[in-house]
């Protein structure tokens, strides 16, 4: 069992069209960087400087790893972690939509 | 003309043509326009200026337009008011109230960003254009897009108030209620936006779209007479429109118009919705989203998306942020109506508000000149004031009854 990924569909190009790769246990930043290995391209598109890009949302089993310990977020075995793109300059709707699922936002 | 040389990514800095997208490909940041500021700076002087007529499109080669302006020939270039009375009520010397409560056509500063967004849908070649909003958007779609000639799609959640619906609804425009929230509806629209090739204002056309508010910022500058405040406040949902009021200062200081600039910018917000003024106190860069809970509901955006770029614009001035409670935002409508005879919706009691407060932090000084930016009308938002203004005075029709009153108020 390793961590599961899932990619949003403008990286999938780079999975092979796969929507859910297998991540490996460790900080953010290393799950990132290990994924590059399989999936060169991919690291350069989410991170940079070994920070997540500004609009680049990731969550770990839906929480927003800006809640958590951000790029030092330790994942396991087991734990979801998902890569959603912010429509920037849009309301954020992919973004807000996930904290609106746990915390019930409203946005204009 | 054609006084743009492209869009650009604010965050990696790849470059893409003047097409209608709004995401950076690779890093997925936000687009933005790109001019050519020595060819502009040639020809937009303060003289062809003052030779035009009076709307947001005097500034025409500052806007990512190709031809000639076509939508909101009669927007922009609101009122500029001396606010003394308001001034002598803060005690400060000077103070001046930007009034886009008076926009053409629909009495709000979304006026002048749809203005640009529908010609540059026009110059696109879109027959549709399409916003998700629940307001002052809605309605500035619905009508600019009605006068140009657009098919329009408006969509809402299916919950709003009657009132604004209506507001809408009168200029006969395709309204989508939609059973979902906000986030929901917002969603839906992207998922539309990626699959018929419609305008969404918002969405594909918002690199555009978001120009339009800097003819806030040129029309302070040349309606002060060709100098920028020491302080300019300006109430903050996406962030959007203080980057941008900020980005037309620099702009004209670029191209000549402005010849000192060290303007103070300041961020307005409801307490109960504050991720831009939180960062700003804090001295943090990260904007932390938050569940909206504010009767200013045009300000309601918990994860807004320039947020970030809204902060560094208050840090690189050497500005703040403020946030005032529900009370102090009916306080502030309530403020400026008495004192100035300006009508403001809940964002414009939130300036009026935060401005106060500024002042008696000593974050604005008293004898500096300093503009507040009210951006929409209170005739929209009249329910927030319920139960909250002054009480009328009913009376049987005779005079007797009248100078009863008349004692009552001389009391």
């Amino acid at each position: 069992m390793a961590v599961k990924v899932k990619i949003p569909t403008p990286l999938q190009r780079l999975t092979q069209g796969k929507e859910e790769v297998d991540g490996a246990p460790g900080t953010i930043i290393n799950l990132v960087t290990e994924l590059d290995k399989k999936f060169p391209g991919i690291a350069e598109r989410i991170s940079e400087g070994g920070k997540v890009r500004r609009f680049v949302n990731v969550y770990v089993n839906e929480e927003d790893i800006r809640f958590l310990q951000a790029e030092a977020t330790v994942v396991k075995d087991g734990d979801e972690v998902s890569i959603v793109p912010a429509i920037a300059g849009g309301e954020n709707a992919y973004s807000v939509k996930r904290y609106s699922e746990k915390r019930n936002i409203l946005t204009l | 003309m054609g006084y743009v040389s492209g869009l650009k990514c604010r965050e990696c800095g790849r470059e893409y043509p003047v097409d209608p997208i709004y995401v950076c490909e690779f890093c997925f940041g936000p687009l933005e326009v790109v001019y050519d500021y020595k060819k502009i700076k040639k020809v937009l002087t303060k003289k062809a200026i003052k030779s035009r007529e009076e709307n947001l499109w005097r500034y025409k080669e500052l806007l990512p337009i190709d031809g000639e302006p076509q939508v909101g020939l009669e927007s922009g270039f609101t009122p500029l008011i001396k606010a003394d009375n308001l001034a002598k009520e803060f005690g400060v010397s000077e103070l001046y109230v930007k009034d886009d409560t008076v926009a053409h056509p629909t009495l709000s500063f979304k006026d002048r960003v749809v203005a640009v967004a529908l010609t540059k849908a026009k110059e696109f070649g879109f027959d549709t254009v399409a916003c998700a909003s629940t307001g002052n958007l809605a309605h500035s779609v619905s009508a600019h897009g009605a006068k140009a000639g657009f098919k329009r799609f408006v969509f809402i959640p299916a919950t709003l108030e009657a009132s604004k619906i209506v507001a809408s609804l009168v200029y006969e425009p395709n309204l989508v209620a939609v059973d979902g929230n906000y986030d929901e509806v917002n969603r839906l629209c992207s998922e539309i936006a990626n699959k018929y090739k419609w305008a969404f204002v918002n969405i594909n056309i918002r690199p555009f779209y978001a120009e339009g508010s800097k003819t806030q910022g040129f029309e302070i500058i040349e309606q002060l007479d060709w100098r920028a405040p020491d302080n300019v406040v300006v109430p903050c949902a996406s962030g959007s429109l203080l980057t941008k009021v900020w980005k037309s200062f620099k702009e004209f200081k670029k191209i000549g118009l402005l010849k000192k600039l060290d303007t103070k910018v300041f961020a307005a917000q409801a307490t109960g919705c504050s991720p831009i003024v939180a960062a700003i106190k804090q001295g943090t860069d990260v904007i932390r989203p938050v569940k909206p809970d504010t009767v200013a509901k045009s300000l309601a955006i918990g994860n807004p998306a320039d947020g970030f770029y809204a902060r560094q614009v208050v840090k690189e001035t050497g500005g703040y942020g403020e946030d005032v409670s529900d009370k102090e935002i009916i306080d502030g409508i309530k403020l400026l109506a008495k004192t100035e005879g300006i009508f403001a919706e809940t964002a414009g009691g939130v300036t009026v508000a935060c401005t106060k407060k500024l002042i008696e932090s000593g974050k604005i000084g008293r004898d500096e000149i300093t503009v507040i930016c009210i951006t929409g009308n209170g005739l929209k938002t009249q329910e927030a004031l319920t139960g909250q203004t002054a009480e009328m005075h009913h009376i049987k029709p005779n005079l007797a009854a009248f100078e009863e009153i008349l004692k009552k108020i001389g009391k």
